[in-house]
């Protein structure tokens, strides 16, 4: 550390907010790569199963059942969906409520800056993460896989967004009931495998039964799969899925919100 | 010189328990002032209404003239502080941590400096799970200083330390304080507090059973005082009942156990001499927190005990 910085005169207090949220960001995602746990769940675990589902021949045949797609055109946008929820109902409140559980949101509250800003500064670093893992999904599909990219790009860009809001809430609210971080992983588990089995994750929506593709649309990775899989074929999301995915958004935060303690 | 803190008729329950009953302290600008106590007392309850972590039931809270609650911004600037068992996580190194915090405020102290003043210089890049527990609670002293606050509440600052890291932290406080810093010290040691106080409010079942200066509280503490002996010859207790300083004593074998206040030692010894009996193996008890609140809110019953007996 031989840079030395001049004395800092007193800042303007908009100015030391809008900072100390950066240097928060900065720093919290400095852990989340040092942690390990969050970039192996969330950035290479996507891939790995691409790598998998890519591999073998039939996943790359166009399939009459699913309306002349390749299994890996449906898939793709489950593997995103699974990223992402992995990542803001697992991953995100494990830290969360860990902090909670050492006292570290109870000494932000001392702070000017105040714990909000470490709830931000994590809803950031999931979207930023949500965004490099879907990316990569969708580039190693299109350059190893010869997937297409998703024909309504705007569409698909539109649906994530919803997706993360709806996921983001559901893991602030796993934050918020979970005593510790090790509940936490543990409540965010017990949510996120039912809900992956909603997305198509074993079974594609479009292959089950009427009534159980009703029940997997009103989850959120359902939506989600139906809104970005619609964009992916090159139309906009449907109003559904996106309404579903808002509802959840509102609520859950909601719920959060109301149930959330700093300690 | 003013009171930089003032609390008012603070009451504060945990649903059916009463955690602070009716405090009432000023602290003066540049002191040290201990709040010590049994744990479960209600110190951190009272010093975290001061730090607007917690909605006191009732009372009045003033420091540096605002409100801890609603002047939540202006209050974090000026208010360091100290959190009992608070942790931080395990990967951050220290720099990093000093770093962060000092983008809080908006006139923060050179981290860098705090860095050298608090010993932890060399350990610039140690994540803080690999720093040991004298370490921690210096970063969490830094931390504290990060904002150049005119107060700072430290809380419980060196339970859990061994007694060579407890001395280098208390050699830290004075010089904290030299600095013009005013603190507010939660402790449960009576050792802590004789060291590094200017005043202590000594705190039992939430209420305040006394407001002092060490010296003057533990002269109250030693009138409490035990000499232990085995005297060289058989010898008549009267002789040391009759002492005005003496207030029991009890036979545990050949061993004399003689309960007295603060003159008790003197006049004990004296006595002995004047009847050439030896003092062996004397030992006197020092006053310890415990003997304090004994001595300090067990009075009547005590003094009820000795009357009944006589």
């Amino acid at each position: 550390m031989s840079v030395t910085t001049a004395v800092s005169i007193a800042a303007p207090q908009a100015a030391v907010r809008r900072s100390a949220l950066r240097r928060l960001t900065i720093t919290e995602f400095k852990l989340f790569l040092r942690e390990r746990v969050g970039p192996v769940w969330v950035i290479a675990f996507p891939l790995v199963l691409l790598v998998i589902f890519g591999a073998i021949p039939a996943f790359s045949k166009a399939s009459a059942e699913l309306g002349g797609y390749t299994p890996l055109d449906v898939y793709v946008p489950i593997l995103i969906a699974f990223s992402l929820a992995l990542s803001a109902v697992v991953a995100m409140p494990m830290v969360l409520a860990g902090y909670r559980e050492r006292g570290v949101l109870r000494r932000m509250r001392t702070t000017p800056a105040g714990p909000y800003r470490v709830l931000a500064a994590h809803l950031i670093i999931n979207a930023a993460v949500a965004a490099v893992s879907a990316t990569e999904v969708l580039v190693v599909a299109r350059l190893g896989y010869g997937v297409f990219l998703p024909r309504q790009l705007a569409g698909f860009a539109l649906g994530m967004l919803f997706t993360v809001a709806a996921l983001q809430a559901l893991g602030l609210l796993v934050a918020a009931i979970a005593p510790s971080g090790r509940a936490a992983q543990i409540i965010g588990m017990l949510i996120f495998y039912p809900m992956l089995f909603f997305s198509g994750m074993w079974w594609p929506i479009p292959e089950m039964p009427p009534v159980l593709q009703h029940v997997a649309e009103a989850t959120p990775l359902g939506a989600a799969w139906q809104a970005m899989s619609n964009a992916g074929m090159g139309h906009w999301p449907p109003a559904l899925p996106l309404l579903t995915l808002a509802g959840y958004a509102v609520v859950l935060s909601l719920a959060a919100a109301r149930l959330f303690r700093w300690e | 010189m003013g009171a930089v803190i003032e609390v008012q008729h603070l009451h504060k329950n945990y649903a059916e328990t009463v955690a602070v009953d009716d405090v009432c302290f000023a602290v003066e600008e540049g002191e040290i002032f201990g709040i010590l106590g049994p744990n479960g007392a209600g110190k951190t309850t009272t010093v975290e209404c001061i730090e607007g972590l917690r909605t006191p039931d009732r009372g009045e809270i003033s420091v540096l003239g605002l409100d801890p609650l609603r002047d939540r911004s202006e209050l974090t600037q000026r208010l360091g502080v100290q959190l009992q068992d608070s942790q931080l996580p395990d990967k951050l190194r220290v720099t990093e941590a000093l770093e962060l915090y000092s983008s809080f405020y908006q006139t923060p102290a050179d981290w860098r400096a705090l860095l050298d003043m608090l010993g932890l210089a060399g350990k610039s890049k140690t994540p803080f799970k690999k720093l040991s527990g004298g370490q921690k609670q210096r970063l969490s002293i830094a931390l504290a200083l990060l904002g150049s606050p005119r107060v700072a509440v430290l809380d419980e600052l060196t339970t859990g330390l061994d007694p060579q890291a407890r001395r280098d932290t208390w050699e830290l406080i004075e010089g904290v304080r030299a600095r013009g810093v005013t603190i507010v010290l939660v402790t449960h040691f009576m050792e802590e507090a004789e060291r590094l106080c200017d005043r202590v409010a000594l705190i039992d079942s939430g209420r305040i059973v006394a407001l002092d200066t060490p010296a003057a509280l533990a002269e109250r503490v030693e009138t409490e005082q035990r000499i232990q002996f085995r005297p060289s010859v058989p010898m008549d207790d009267r002789l040391l009942t009759s002492l005005p300083d003496v207030t029991s004593i009890i036979r545990r074998g050949d061993v004399v156990v003689v309960t007295g206040n603060s003159n008790a030692l003197n006049a004990v010894t004296s006595v002995l001499a004047r009847h050439q009996i030896q003092a062996q193996q004397l030992r006197v008890e020092q006053a310890n927190l415990e003997d304090a609140f004994l001595a300090l809110t067990g009075r009547h019953s005590r003094a009820a005990q000795n009357a009944s007996q006589n």
